[in-house]
């Protein structure tokens, strides 16, 4: 009989913590691929945040360095310096990017850093037990906006992707993808690509936000959880490339090569 | 032996500068010294100041309460500064711009028309300079030669500059008798 | 060289490749130092970071990349550093910080002040950690001080601190770099680079599981008592027959040691402890004179930190007078030599 499908090789054969539904252990599944496929696992690091995707070296089969809540961005500036052949991401969730780490962030994107951030937006804190995030939707309760978000107390959910793309030539590729149907999955996996391809181009700062479900802390099942990205949040936050600066051939040639 | 001077006056006069000659004339010299500016907000206001210190022997503190010497380049510094200076010191004064003499009687003044002298030769800018001379001169405590020859490392290369600084050393040291 | 540049210097002679830093008064001469050498130096990599906070954490990458790196700051920018400093001592990496003091709490002021005494003795981040703290009191000191703070923080695996003053840095003072002897170091076999060649690993300071964390602090500890046995530097002065010991260190030990001089001359028997490391402290140098020691006088330019050390090391056996000036205030040798003859012919010396 004909494998048709395989545990991808450097996803470690550990279960992971993630509860049922959620959108991170796809997208680990996606980067692990991804590593795979494009032969990078010799030079790969992965900087994980504080927050639900804290373990995630121990699931990554390449190097992996913690980082404080929020400063991904810093440790990844002073890494992909020091080693500039490698290609190193940082992930990170919406309160890690949009909140405590929003300096981080929106500095090293300035600067054109030649990392990738794949940014988890799930408008909510996970690991802590659902609190409001900056991207929490108006009117969305979260254990810290009982009735809602509201605009007056709560200030309205952040754009970082639009707010990233305004800057200037440092900014390379900023795409926004989901990872709620087999069509959205493969999208969100070929924007990784191309944001990988982009720092290995030494092109500019690279960053994929994936709307990803949170059924635990949005009370929703998992099926819930998806039409709830598909028909509220990406009002919100809409699907597509926000902003992408690569005329270069070689990219667009990789990333469309299979 | 310890010995401590403060050079003060307002930015751009070049306080920092006199001061800085002066510290590397005596380190060529195989002195002990310390140089101290003034930093920060302090700089700010518009006024300038450092604190040199040379000795034979290890300097405890590089800060001034009661110097040997003070040279002051405008009247603000002049009032802050001719409290501070040890009975028997002397005070240095640019009367170009200040048109008093100190309030003390238990201290020695020489005034040196420092501005008036620097426009002389072509350059207001040197007064700093034309009045480290002449304090080289009383003081005795490095030798000028040491002084010009300092210059030419602080200014490595810029000949232009060199030449018009040792001019100016020159100038206000022979000022003295 | 003024005092901020001779660190500068210091750092790159030690083979430092890597600085990040946030512009903060009195240190500013250091960065600006930093980013003309390491342009010149090939790897030479200087970032201007837009906090304090990612400037630490900056130096946490460069680090766990197994470059030599340090920062440096002004006391509120240390305090906001202080997080990463925490994690770099979890995870077990070395870097340089250098702190150049100034007067606080809160924005405080710029003058010389040694009121972070706590903050970097103690560790002042959260948990159970030390960092080296060199407290140099000229700028040679500063330059030796420097360069073996990257061999002691690679050797241990742990920040070191420089803890300074405005006035040491801003002070220029003729320096040689010759003093330093690289020590051996052991190979670097944590760092991330991307695993070529060899099992994949991670850098974390997350140990979920309790015991796996104690057990993790207890190995710290045990690295720390390493270092408590290796590292300790003081420096005595006229100290033999003295009747009272000025304790003091950095900028406060300058000012001492001319004060002692002073009450030599009025033939007072007073000498100088002068501890060059704060952590670890030297204790044992402390308890020792207190057999012909019957009074330490601990001088400081804070209201009172160190004194804690002092008091810990002599365990209630000898008499301690304290004399400070905290808020950025410059003692004279004069002010404490008064201390110093009163509390002698008081005690009937
Ligand atoms: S709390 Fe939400 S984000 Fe965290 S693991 Fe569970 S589903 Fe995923």
């Amino acid at each position: 009989m004909k494998k048709v499908y395989s545990r991808p090789k450097y996803l470690k054969k550990v279960p992971m913590h993630y509860c049922p539904g959620c959108g991170h252990s796809i997208v680990a599944k996606l980067i692990t691929e991804l590593v795979e496929e494009m032969d990078i696992a010799d030079r790969t690091i992965c900087i994980p945040p504080a927050g639900c995707a804290v373990l995630l070296y121990n699931y990554f089969d390449f190097d992996c360095v913690e980082s404080a809540h929020g400063r991904g961005g810093a440790i990844a500036t002073a890494m992909k310096r020091v080693l500039p052949d490698r290609v190193i991401f940082t992930y990170q969730g919406d309160g890690d990017l949009a909140a405590i780490g929003t300096a981080e962030t929106i500095h090293a994107a300035n600067r054109g850093e030649r990392f990738t951030t794949i940014f988890i937006n799930n408008a909510v804190y996970g690991m802590t037990g659902g609190q409001m995030a900056p991207t929490t939707l108006f009117n969305q309760k979260t254990t810290t906006s009982q009735f809602g978000r509201e605009m007056r107390r709560d200030g309205a959910p952040i754009k970082m992707s639009e707010m990233l793309a305004t800057l200037d030539e440092g900014v390379a590729y900023i795409e926004r993808t989901t990872v709620i149907d087999v069509p959205s999955i493969k999208k969100t996996k070929k924007a990784i690509k191309k944001a990988f391809q982009i720092q290995m181009d030494d092109i500019g700062f690279s960053l994929v936000e994936v709307l990803s479900p949170c059924p635990t802390n949005w009370k929703m099942n998992p099926l819930q959880s998806c039409k709830w990205i598909d028909e509220d949040m990406t009002k919100v936050f809409p699907l597509g490339v926000i902003k992408d600066i690569t005329e270069n051939k070689k990219v667009k040639e990789a990333v469309n090569a299979d | 032996m310890q010995i401590k001077t403060i050079f003060a006056g307002f930015g751009g006069q070049g306080v920092l500068m006199m001061g800085y000659t002066f510290a590397v004339a005596a380190m060529r010299e195989d002195k002990i010294v310390t140089y101290l500016p003034s930093y920060g907000a302090e700089v700010r206001g518009g006024t300038a100041n450092c604190t040199v210190a040379i000795s034979d022997e290890e300097i405890a503190s590089p800060i001034a309460s009661s110097p040997e010497f003070i040279v002051v380049m405008n009247k603000p510094s002049l009032h802050s500064f001719q409290n501070k200076v040890q009975t028997g010191g002397i005070l240095f004064l640019n009367s170009t711009l200040i048109d008093e003499d100190p309030s003390r009687g238990d201290i020695e003044s020489i005034a040196i028309d420092a501005g008036d002298m620097a426009e002389g030769i072509g350059d207001a800018r040197t007064a700093n300079l034309i009045m480290l001379g002449a304090f080289i001169k009383k003081t005795n405590l490095v030798n000028i030669d040491a002084a010009i020859g300092g210059l030419g490392d602080i200014f490595e290369g810029k000949k232009k500059v060199i030449e018009m600084n040792s001019n100016a050393l020159t100038i206000g040291y022979d000022s003295l008798k | 060289m003024r005092g901020n540049t001779v660190v500068g210097e210091a750092a790159i002679r030690a083979g430092c490749t890597c600085y990040f830093g946030y512009p903060i008064t009195p240190q500013n001469e250091l960065p600006e130092y930093m980013s003309r050498r390491l342009t010149e130096i090939e790897d030479g990599i200087f970032i201007q970071s837009e906090s304090e906070i990612s400037a630490i954490n900056m130096v946490l990458g460069a680090s766990v990349a197994g470059a030599r790196v340090m920062t440096s700051s002004s006391s509120p920018g240390i305090s906001l550093k202080q997080e990463g400093i925490s994690f770099l001592c979890g995870d077990e990496l070395p870097a340089v910080i250098v702190n150049m003091v100034r007067g606080g709490p809160g924005l405080g002021n710029i003058s010389p002040a040694q009121s972070d005494y706590f903050q970097s003795t103690r560790g002042g981040g959260h948990g159970d950690y030390r960092t080296v703290v060199l407290a140099p009191a000229s700028c040679q000191e500063m330059a030796d001080l420097t360069m073996e703070a990257f061999d002691i923080s690679d050797y241990y695996r742990n920040p070191v601190l420089i803890l300074a003053d405005g006035m040491l840095g801003q002070m220029m003072e003729p320096v040689t770099f010759e003093n330093y002897k690289p020590r051996e170091l052991p190979k670097k076999d944590y760092i991330i680079d991307g695993a070529k060649g060899r099992p994949s690993r991670f850098v974390r300071s997350l140990i979920l599981n309790t015991k796996d964390m104690e057990e993790h602090n207890w190995k710290l500890m045990r690295k720390y008592k390493m270092i408590t046995k290796n590292e300790i530097k003081c420096d005595e002065f006229m100290m033999d027959d003295a009747k009272i010991a000025v304790v003091a260190y950095g900028t406060a030990a300058r000012i001492a040691k001319g004060a002692v001089k002073r009450a030599r001359k009025e033939g007072l028997k007073v000498g100088l402890i002068r501890p060059i490391t704060l952590w670890p402290y030297p204790s044992e140098v402390i308890k020792k004179w207190a057999r012909s020691v019957s009074l330490f006088v601990v001088f400081e330019m804070s209201a009172g930190q160190m004194i804690e050390d002092v008091e810990l090391s002599l365990k209630g056996s000898s008499e301690v007078y304290f004399y400070g000036r905290p808020g950025g205030v410059i003692p004279t040798p004069m002010e404490l030599v008064k201390i110093i003859s009163s509390q002698y012919y008081q005690k009937g010396f």
